[in-house]
């Protein structure tokens, strides 16, 4: 038996986990966003990350960017490295793609912000 | 004199609800924020979470604050950036409020305001750690912006001292960064921060998290060079022989957050000694008539969600001040609660759909949390479990309990040891 901390929302359910003949069962959840959370868990764990890349443009050395959806767990430090060799040199709006397809994962890593050129004497981070 | 119906003074998620929503209501509205660009905290917190009560979806933070903003222009409601407020005074008929900008000094009137300042994190001064001043000692907020909005790694080798949230999150980005975190360490026996967050931010990536364990001194001269870990009693007071140095470079700091009531104090405006926000009623009123409060400033919260419904409470409500008196009567806790807000229930105004939240102060199993007027129980509700971090909101109709003047509304839970 395994328990597991559903990480879905807030909430935070404590998940216990059987493995049967018919495969995993799952209690403990109050919804079922925690039952596939704790399949998951026990197959191939998925999460999402977030990060930032850099840019060239004036006061603002980097944007926010995320994956737009989940990767396995064990490739966050795969996508990590290309996230870091990245770079936006113009102005675009949040959910620009930043790079396609990231390592053949079927996601996109995309910004979270919109990407502006700031007036004179103004940064993102005053 | 430039005058509004209301004005909102900060432009995080709070304030941008509270302007959202007064305008919505009809009400001439300017929001005033002190930086650059709108959007609060929230454009530091680069991590997913956020939202998920609201849109149903994962959103980071700057996302959240995008979906706001998109309508904050759409509106088009007027706002100020890179501009201070150094004075309030209140007036017959509302408020003169001096503002700072690049264009220099002016006194502007407004019929109504909403505080919407956010809150402070705690310094090393406020936690009283030994030792010398060296560089490399943060605050997770000032590590985040570090990392975040200016693209640099604050240090290579961290301890983390407190689990909130911020420094949960920290150790995480850090560490994919490229950074080593060596372990969060906690002078209480439970986290500070939400379940959740342990896991993905600390057991995913293997980083050790010591319950009842403080930094005692700080070492280096020009950097941080080590820390003195000890282990606390049960009254966070560390055991004599129980020092360990641990060697790093960086101390983040995270060690929990204060409402921001500068303004608030300068009004004379009552203030909780539980959530250190104002006083409040049921419609976010503080204790001085006209003058509103919402998200951090009132009372710290764990969910954006909720700053934001707060926002529009105080914002909805300030658009509808019309200077009628207020008839209050006391919403009181037990001590089984570390606080409920609001604090009053003005029983002049329409309190059919009363938002609480609460949180209980310590962990508890199987409960039920009560409330009572004047010795009668009003309401319950049964929880699994009630943990300080996770804050929990309920919606009540007050109107229909036949509550007088000196009625007493009290919050309490009882604990079901034996269930």
């Amino acid at each position: 038996m395994a328990k597991l901390v559903c990480i879905v929302c807030p909430r935070g359910c404590a998940l216990d986990i059987t493995e049967a003949r018919d495969g995993f069962h799952v209690t403990g959840n109050t919804c079922k966003r925690g039952e596939q959370f704790a399949l998951s868990e026990m197959t191939r764990p998925m999460r999402t990350i977030c990060s930032t890349v850099r840019t060239t443009l004036p006061g603002v050395p980097v944007i926010p960017v995320r994956v737009s959806g989940e990767i396995p767990k064990d490739r966050i430090f795969d996508v990590m490295a290309q996230i870091k060799g990245a770079c936006l040199h113009q102005a675009a709006p949040r959910g620009t793609v930043v790079i396609r397809d990231v390592l053949g994962l079927n996601v996109d890593v995309i910004t979270t912000s919109d990407l502006e050129t700031h007036e004179k004497g103004e940064t993102c981070h005053e | 004199m430039r005058t509004w119906d209301v004005l909102v003074i900060g432009g995080g998620p709070a304030g941008l609800a509270a302007a959202l929503s007064a305008h919505e209501n009809g009400a001439r509205t300017l929001l005033i924020e002190r930086e650059g660009k709108l959007g609060g905290i929230l454009k530091q917190c680069v991590h997913d979470g956020f939202g998920l009560v609201r849109f149903q979806e994962k959103l980071s933070g700057p996302e959240y604050a995008g979906k706001f903003l998109d309508r904050f222009r759409e509106a088009g409601i007027e706002a100020m950036t890179l501009t201070f407020v150094t004075r309030i005074q209140k007036t017959g008929l509302g408020f003169h409020v001096t503002i700072v900008s690049r264009s220099g000094v002016e006194t502007i009137g407004a019929k109504a305001l909403v505080l919407a300042t956010g809150c402070r994190e705690r310094t090393a001064k406020q936690v009283s750690i030994h030792g010398t001043r060296p560089s490399g000692i943060f605050t997770a907020g000032t590590a985040q912006h570090f990392v975040n909005l200016m693209g640099q790694l604050p240090g290579k080798k961290c301890v983390i001292l407190g689990s909130g949230d911020i420094g949960l999150i920290m150790a995480r980005r850090m560490t994919l960064e490229g950074a080593q975190v060596l372990g969060v360490y906690e002078a209480k026996s439970t986290p500070s921060g939400l379940t959740r967050n342990i896991h993905q931010c600390l057991h995913d990536f293997d980083i050790p998290l010591y319950l009842s364990h403080t930094v005692t001194r700080v070492f280096g001269a020009e950097r941080l060079t080590g820390v003195e870990i000890s282990q606390v009693d049960g009254n966070m007071r560390p055991i004599p022989g129980t020092q360990q140095l641990v060697e790093c470079d960086t101390l983040i700091l995270s060690v929990g957050l204060i409402p921001e009531n500068e303004l608030a104090e300068k009004l004379g405006i009552p203030l909780d000694p539980k959530t250190k926000g104002p006083c409040c009623n049921a419609q976010l009123m503080t204790g001085v008539d006209g003058v509103f409060s919402c998200g951090n400033a009132l009372h710290v919260n764990d969910l954006v969600d909720y700053v934001s419904e707060s926002g529009e409470t105080a914002g909805r409500n300030a658009a509808r001040y019309s200077g009628a008196p207020r008839k209050e009567i006391p919403i009181e806790t037990s001590s089984k609660l570390l606080y409920a807000v609001p604090q009053r229930l003005d029983l002049n105004a329409d309190n059919k759909e009363t938002v609480l939240y609460f949180r209980s102060r310590e962990v508890l199993g199987n409960c039920r949390l009560t409330i009572s007027a004047d010795g009668r129980e009003i309401f319950s509700r049964k929880y699994p479990f009630l943990r300080p971090p996770e804050m929990e909101r309920l919606t009540i109709d007050f109107s229909s309990f036949g509550l007088a003047e000196n009625s007493r509304i009290t919050l309490d839970i009882e604990v079901n040891d034996h269930g």
